[in-house]
């Protein structure tokens, strides 16, 4: 399949940062936009491999079928305090979040 | 008269064992020169000084007692701010991460911890590991000690511009596309980057974890080979480390050299943007290893390095993309509230992070999303897996491949950063090798206007003993 030249403009920019959950300003879409379309520039170069039939790879160093037993580990106080210190909302030993629905 | 601060990790061995100092007395000296000069060279993010004096002692204790030492005891490390240090704060170099105090250990910090190794510090980056200057990190610069106008190379530049200025004895650093290679290199230390599965990321704060490499930084190849036989081997916390046996890293080192056949990959020599100085100081290194090995080096080719480059900033952002929807302000970390949970998402997330994470995300995003996964995403692991049996033919030839670690010696601080093309263009000569897997040293090898310059010396997939061999007897011949 052919890399086809994306011309990223500040309403795709806007489209990805939704997906991305990440609050851009104005400024920063436009800035994105022209550096990001550099960038798509250059990965053209790619369109030169003949990749046909090839699989993708996503590990090098072909490992399989690594398996652990599934067992339930305790977890110490302490460390459930700490993990539990770290979160900016909770209550008790549950952490807090604003409403889903 | 050197320094305490000033020793490798093999000579502070000896004295320690020797009782000619405490280790107090070396983790004081490398504390003193953090205190002379860091304010100015910032390569430190946090030092831990009570931490630190209070591990030493313990290993003086257990040196008067007579009792058996780890291999590394009593030598203090700086470890990279993106390795969880358990109740030590760990950044990151990121807001979203500032006040961030890890519940766990990283299985490195914890490995080198069994070896009687001391912790000193944590030392600055580029956000999330994200750059190739650590003009990235949310704090500050890290500069070069060589020139403190310039960069100390990225995203480990912190770790480099410790261990050259001697605030440190090593370093850890995690290299995903050269991050360990190119800072050693422009600030004249040695960086190992072993093969991918051989150290463990376990605990390691995660960017692209195809292709992050858990890696250190030291002042002599001997050193590299001590810290890696404490660092590799398989760990249960991270399924893609491997578990093929270990070498005596060490010993192999010192075996001969002679009738090691090097490659010479031409591709390597004619990169727009390269400096000539650098590749004359490179090819005269390279003519002190055909003396070494007494055997000329083969030119080989290999894929132009710039499809790798391409590659490599596809599916780089594409898995730092994921890695990065963790940080949603709710387990920990920054988190700024919002009228629903939405815009808290939103906000947590734009103001936490900084441009050049929020760039990559953005590009990862694309790279993933519907309609262009296949051309982009899937096209890149296919070159990828080109560029992997490229280095495997090469590697049918040759036992080593020769070639700069950059195409220029440290830039300029600010010189690049409103150009993130030209900053990539940075990491040309280094992220194949991730790409690869493939394990890679950088050693220092000369000067281009009183910068150092760094050569890469590329091996077989965990042939680490191989590169330390050559690594070991060309630092040598230099003396």
């Amino acid at each position: 399949m052919e890399i086809l030249l994306m011309f990223l403009d500040s309403k795709q920019i806007d489209h990805l940062a939704k997906l991305a959950r990440l609050a851009l300003s104005q400024k920063e879409k436009e800035l994105y936009a022209g550096q990001l379309a550099a960038v798509l520039e250059y990965f053209k170069k790619l369109q030169a491999l003949d990749t046909v039939g090839l699989e993708p790879m996503s590990q090098v160093i072909e490992l399989k079928n690594i398996f652990r037993v599934d067992e339930i580990k305790d977890c110490s106080p302490d460390t459930q305090k700490k993990i539990l210190e770290n979160a900016p909302g909770r209550t008790g030993q549950h952490l807090k979040v604003q409403k889903i629905l | 008269m050197t320094e305490l601060n000033q020793l490798t990790i093999e000579q502070a061995c000896v004295g320690l064992r020797q009782k000619e100092f405490s280790s107090a007395e070396l983790v004081s000296a490398c504390l003193k020169k953090i205190k002379q000069v860091d304010d100015e060279l910032k390569s430190f993010i946090s030092v831990f000084p009570e931490h630190a004096l209070a591990a030493a002692k313990k290993i003086d204790q257990a040196i008067a007692k007579g009792d058996e030492l780890g291999p590394l005891a009593g030598v203090p490390y700086a470890a990279k701010d993106n390795f969880c240090t358990k109740g030590l704060k760990t950044t990151a170099a990121s807001k979203i991460l500032e006040n961030y105090l890890p519940p766990y250990e990283s299985t490195t910090t914890e490995r080198l911890a069994k070896a009687g190794a001391v912790l000193i510090g944590k030392t600055n980056l580029d956000e999330f590991a994200m750059g190739s200057s650590t003009e990235n990190s949310a704090f500050f610069t890290t500069k070069n000690p060589h020139d403190y106008s310039r960069v100390a190379g990225g995203t480990s530049g912190g770790s480099a511009a410790a261990v050259a200025a001697d605030e440190v004895v090593y370093a850890l650093g995690t290299d995903t596309g050269g991050s360990v290679r190119q800072p050693a290199g422009f600030c004249g230390v040695v960086g190992l980057k072993p093969t991918y599965g051989r150290t463990s990321r376990a605990g390691v704060i995660a960017m692209a974890s195809s292709l992050d490499t858990i890696s250190h930084l030291t002042k002599t190849v001997a050193d590299a080979a001590l810290v890696l036989q404490a660092l590799a081997g398989r760990d249960d916390h991270d399924s893609t480390s491997s578990n093929l046996a270990l070498d005596d890293y060490s010993a192999a080192m010192k075996k001969s050299v002679k009738g090691l056949k090097v490659g010479l990959p031409k591709e390597y020599f004619e990169v727009e943007g390269m400096d000539p100085e650098v590749k004359k100081v490179i090819l005269s290194a390279v003519k002190k290893i055909e003396e070494l090995t007494e055997t000329p080096a083969v030119p080989i080719n290999l894929m132009a390095p710039d499809y790798a480059l391409a590659c490599y900033y596809l599916i780089m952002p594409a898995e730092a993309s994921a890695n990065l929807a963790r940080y949603d302000g709710i387990k920990y970390g920054l988190s700024l509230v919002g009228n629903d949970l939405l815009d808290s998402y939103l906000k947590t997330r734009g103001q936490g992070f900084g441009p050049e994470v929020k760039r990559r995300i953005v590009l990862g995003t694309f790279a993933l999303s519907h309609g262009y996964y296949d051309a982009y995403y899937k096209k890149a692991c296919q070159a990828r897996a080109l560029i992997k049996k490229d280095f495997a033919k090469a590697f049918s030839e040759v036992e080593i491949i020769l070639s700069p670690v950059a195409p220029t010696v440290a830039f300029k601080i600010g010189e690049k950063s409103q150009d993130p093309l030209s900053l990539y263009l940075a990491d040309i000569f280094t992220v194949p090798m991730s790409l690869a897997g493939v394990p890679s040293l950088s050693v220092p090898c000369g000067l281009v206007r009183d910068l150092p310059v760094g050569l890469q010396m590329v091996g077989k997939w965990f042939d680490e003993k191989t590169i330390l061999r050559l690594g070991h007897h060309y630092e040598q011949s230099r003396k």
